[in-house]
């Protein structure tokens, strides 16, 4: 995992985790990752995990394309990116124990992909309740500051202490 | 008074129209989506196949995979509204339409999605209603289900920028 510079918006809202932690979430996260279907067909991957937050990325793949005039990607597609970097990075909070599911998401389309690029999809949990958590997210190719797409979401969430009571603590990734 | 046109002829030209234009975009290609057609009434649907899974435990579609569905459906549903009277009008095959601009698909400007239970593994249906379509801006609703209709597993509303129409006189 490439080193990544200090965000803004880490607040120190949640309990912290330790490195061996964060390390043993993203193993599990990406073979939870590997073992889905549709982000498999699209292509997707995991370029960085940290807590709370991810970057996701695919690659151009004309099968997606939305516009056969111009080759620019399906906006779906691009959706189907957001999606899957924001359900990650509520896996990736320190107090996440169930695997999440997405409540509401709402995409805004700035400009259309570039075609034959790549696009990054970057999530960060803003904030988690005890039963939902709020994440924000944007989609690039090169430059996070001329975004093709931002993205906010709430998504189905519990508390390791609530969720511990029930059993249902240290089966993240397993249940559904 | 030219005399009415024989159902064959008004029913290929509609399908017509229709065909051309889903049938150039790859990724309803690549989502199985196909259209039925009802008079001017569209329904969206999407055979289910593995790679939509997003879930395997569940098994549930993938919210991705649903996204682009309602998507599909509303962007489709908004050319074919503006195709439509085109081509009842005139009395215009798809290539006419196609050359006026009016199979041009709009822009999503933004697209909320609901999740209201999770997609199962078998085919989805969906209608998009629009509530409001301007010459710029068109505001659509839609709606997704899957054995039951009244049942909606998603449902999700969008903005969208329209083409600029080929006004050549």
């Amino acid at each position: 995992m490439p080193d990544r510079p200090e965000t803004p918006f880490q607040e120190g809202t949640h309990r912290p985790m330790t490195e061996e932690e964060l390390r043993l979430r993203v193993t599990v996260a990406k073979k939870f990752m590997a073992a889905l279907p549709f982000c498999h067909a699209l292509d997707m991957r995991i370029d960085e995990a940290g807590v709370s937050e991810a970057v996701m990325s695919m690659p151009y793949n004309p099968q997606t394309v939305g516009d056969p005039d111009t080759g620019v990607v399906h906006g779906g597609a691009v959706s189907a990116l957001m999606d899957t970097c924001c359900g990650f990075a509520v896996n990736l909070h320190p107090d996440c124990v169930i695997p999440t599911a997405t409540i509401d998401l709402r995409m805004d389309y700035m400009r259309s992909a570039k075609p034959g690029e790549r696009i990054f999809a970057k999530a960060h949990v803003y904030k988690a309740t005890s039963t939902v958590s709020f994440v924000r997210a944007i989609a690039y190719e090169d430059d996070p500051e001329n975004p093709v797409a931002t993205a906010t979401g709430a998504f189905v969430f519990s508390k390791s202490s609530k969720a511990g009571k029930t059993g249902a603590k240290g089966k993240s990734g397993e249940l559904a | 008074m030219n005399k009415p046109e024989s159902l064959q002829v008004v029913k290929q030209r509609r399908d017509g129209v229709l065909t051309a234009l889903v049938d150039s975009i790859p990724y309803i290609k690549f989502l199985n989506i196909s259209f039925d057609r009802r008079g001017d009434e569209l329904t969206a649907v999407m055979q289910f196949e593995d790679k939509l899974i997003g879930n395997p435990a569940i098994p549930a579609i993938h919210g991705g995979a649903t996204a682009s569905f309602l998507e599909t459906a509303a962007l489709i549903e908004l050319a074919w509204q503006r195709a439509w009277t085109m081509m009842e009008d005139g009395q215009m095959e798809a290539e006419d339409v196609a050359a006026a601009g009016y199979l041009r698909l709009p822009k999503t400007i933004d697209f909320t999605v609901d999740y209201l239970r999770s997609g199962l593994p078998r085919d989805c249906y969906a209608r998009a209603r629009v509530n409001r379509s301007g010459r710029r801006y068109a505001s659509v609703h839609v709606e997704a289900w899957q054995d039951n209709r009244a049942r909606l597993f998603a449902q999700a509303t969008g903005h969208f920028l329209m083409p600029r129409l080929d006004t050549g006189g």
